[in-house]
């Protein structure tokens, strides 16, 4: 393997690894305040599948990351409804917008475009373009660092900039500001929260509102920079290996980013070389692709440092009369 | 404390939510420009105008009752088994080493054996997220979604690259031999007047079903285990008091549930294709949420479920078939259920107890 090879390799990981990374800080956000989304997986559908359709029918990009954030929004407050408000269970409601993206797509999609569940291909500015950074056509030809800025850190689409500034921010937020402080809070003790005078109803509404916004932001990603337009089930599994990654970081930003550049890897290297020859034995595909999951169980199983949710996750707060 | 009567409780309410979703689905039918009272004719007349009909609906409700039972066992005991899909995956995998490196004499043994070897894949699937949950604290609903994904990558794996008989192209396992393929329907109830069922799925397996609800049923309401499982979804701490152990009861029940969503496997395999193909189970596992959840996890209940899933999930092709509507109707129903029967519960449920509370304060 030649060294631009594993730029190539590390450039697709940087690639895949944006979606998960944005819907993995949207989890954390969710989970820090005390609710848990297993619906990430149905909020990035939808987001991909409205950003697209947008896109392909204003021409503007924009527009249609827009559209996509409002309809993982809207997914966010049924969320939001469903689990703050009534005091449902969390994880079934998850499972039903999971659901109800899944088939809302496809039957809108059909209704829309009649291409069998897609959307038309998205051409010129209905497309997030890659961006090339200052100077990296002019260093390009400097030995090591030139290829590594040219073919790794420039040339992706704002998005991938956007995703990886907000780990920064995130951490900023939840252990800087005085909102971060209650949030984290709510998901541990909604009780002192609300001696303290602050609303648990409505933080956790805050948090769930900007868990849709990032998932908004990674499932139009997903459908106007990482791929031109909407497929069916575009998400693949996505929502979950991210759900995976938040555990496997054990709810930090800074953690969150390594797991989802190491789940972006296996995703690069299983999409790149299916099964690797090792010489004496050879690891098949599937073991990359299932590779996320065993080590979130093996991390779950707390084999490997512990991972503890946040206290008061996924339980109503009901407030003392 | 004030409560309202139990017949509100399981019938009226499910009803509400039903009605609800229902109502929502129709909008969605109006919303892409398709008549919604067509749409259910059209749905009534492919699922249970026909005998044919009815063999599919019967097929697919199959399904949905043991996935429907697996989720509903592991409710009682407060257990979220979000993993029926990857059991029944696996349970698929024990259907297939038990029917093509047994030599069986007649299907009848063959399904003897294959249930039981269906039974024990699906449950020792369920068995690490089980043992996790109750010694490791690992939250069983991510540990059984992520069982999902691997169970699919090992099927993957030993479809493709160990099972696949040689030379052939599609990700599948040979064809089972002659005398494990299970009587259907058509074989059981056609004369040559009445040719019923004709080209349906619907088989032996049904039966197996129904045994499976009325077993669940004796399991839960009318064994020792069934008691504990019960008191400790009621209250773990009461539980422990009285000398029920955690880690015994939550084993327990999610091998029971792993294996009743591995039985499912039974249809689908051994009754239907005769062969393990890759996506065997076709979300089966997750619809199984929906009709535990709408079946109150009462077996009876879970087996009417399954029944209202399985119409329309064949009404659902039927609509593919003739209409612009896609199959995935089906999911957004799906999707309508779980949320109004499972997550917005208490949105019909608050309004309707304040109701008979005020109620009975005003008789009293």
């Amino acid at each position: 393997m030649d060294y631009l090879t594993i730029l190539q390799v590390l450039d697709s990981t940087v690639r895949l690894a944006t979606p998960l990374l944005l819907a993995c800080l949207a989890g954390l956000f969710s989970e820090r305040a005390g609710i848990f989304d297993i619906g990430l997986e149905g909020k990035m559908l939808a987001a991909a599948f409205f950003s697209a359709a947008v896109a392909y029918l204003t021409g503007s990009v924009w527009n249609g990351l827009l559209a996509g954030i409002a309809a993982s929004l809207a997914l966010s407050a049924v969320h939001g409804l469903a689990s703050i408000t009534f005091r449902g269970n969390q994880l079934i409601s998850g499972v039903a917008i999971n659901f109800l993206a899944a088939g809302m797509t496809v039957l809108i999609a059909q209704d829309w475009f009649s291409q069998g569940g897609r959307t038309p291909s998205l051409m010129g500015g209905a497309r997030f373009e890659p961006i090339t950074l200052p100077g990296a056509e002019a260093m390009a030809g400097v030995p090591l660092i030139g290829p590594l800025y040219h073919d790794l850190i420039s040339g992706h689409s704002i998005l991938v900039y956007v995703a990886f500034l907000m780990v920064p921010l995130t951490w900023f937020v939840l252990f800087q500001t005085r909102f971060g402080l209650r949030l984290r809070a709510v998901g541990e003790n909604p009780a002192a929260v609300d001696t303290a005078g602050v609303s648990v109803i409505g933080m956790r509404f805050a948090a769930v509102a900007i868990c849709g916004v990032l998932c908004g932001i990674a499932g139009a990603y997903l459908a106007t920079g990482l791929q031109a337009g909407f497929v069916k089930d575009m998400t693949a599994g996505r929502g979950y290996i991210a759900l995976a990654a938040l555990i496997f970081a054990k709810w930090r930003p800074w953690y969150a980013l390594s797991a989802c550049l190491l789940f972006g890897l296996l995703q690069a290297v299983a999409l790149r070389y299916q099964n690797i020859d090792l010489g004496a034995f050879v690891i098949p595909v599937q073991v990359m692709d299932a590779l996320p999951y065993i080590l979130t169980v093996v991390i779950l199983a707390g084999f490997v440092g512990k991972a503890i949710p946040p206290r008061a996750g996924g339980a109503p707060y009901v407030k003392e009369r | 404390m004030d409560k309202m009567p139990h017949w509100v409780d399981i019938v009226v309410i499910p009803l509400i939510s039903l009605l609800l979703a229902a109502i929502l689905s129709a909008l969605v039918i109006i919303g892409i420009g398709e008549d919604p009272v067509a749409a259910a004719k059209l749905m009534i007349d492919g699922a249970l105008m026909r005998s044919a009909g009815w063999g599919y609906t019967l097929y697919y409700a199959t399904n949905f009752m043991f996935t429907g039972l697996a989720v509903a066992v592991a409710f009682h005991a407060r257990l979220f088994n979000i993993g029926g899909e990857g059991q029944a995956m696996i349970g698929g995998l024990g259907v297939a080493v038990a029917c093509l490196y047994i030599p069986w004499p007649n299907w009848g043994i063959a399904l003897i054996g294959a249930t039981v070897s269906a039974a024990i894949f699906g449950a020792l699937w369920a068995l690490i997220p089980a043992y996790l949950q109750a010694k490791r604290g690992s939250h069983i609903v991510i540990t059984t979604i992520m069982f999902n994904f691997i169970a699919s990558a090992v099927l993957n794996y030993l479809l493709v690259n160990v099972m696949r008989p040689q030379g052939a192209m599609d990700p599948a396992t040979a064809r089972f031999p002659e005398t494990t393929h299970l009587p259907t329907f058509q074989d059981m109830f056609a004369t040559a007047e009445m040719p019923l069922f004709r080209g349906a799925p619907a088989n032996v397996t049904f039966f197996i079903a129904v045994a499976a609800c009325v077993l669940v049923w004796l399991l839960i309401w009318r064994t020792r285990l069934g008691y504990e499982i019960r008191a400790f979804g009621f209250s773990e701490s009461a539980a422990k008091y009285a000398g029920i152990r955690p880690v015994r009861i939550t084993v327990i029940t999610m091998l029971i549930s792993g294996g009743l969503a591995g039985l499912m496997a039974i249809n689908t395999t051994m009754g239907e294709t005769e062969r393990l193909i890759l996506n065997a189970t076709e979300g089966a596992g997750f619809i199984g949420i929906a009709v535990a959840l709408m079946g109150r996890s009462h077996p009876f209940g879970v087996f009417l479920a399954a029944i209202l899933f399985g119409f329309l999930y064949q009404g659902g092709a039927e609509l593919a078939l003739w209409t612009n509507i896609p199959r995935e109707l089906i999911v957004v129903i799906q999707a309508l259920v779980i949320l109004f029967t499972g997550a917005l519960d208490n949105m019909v449920r608050m309004p309707l107890e304040r109701y008979f509370v005020r109620r009975r304060k005003g008789e009293a």
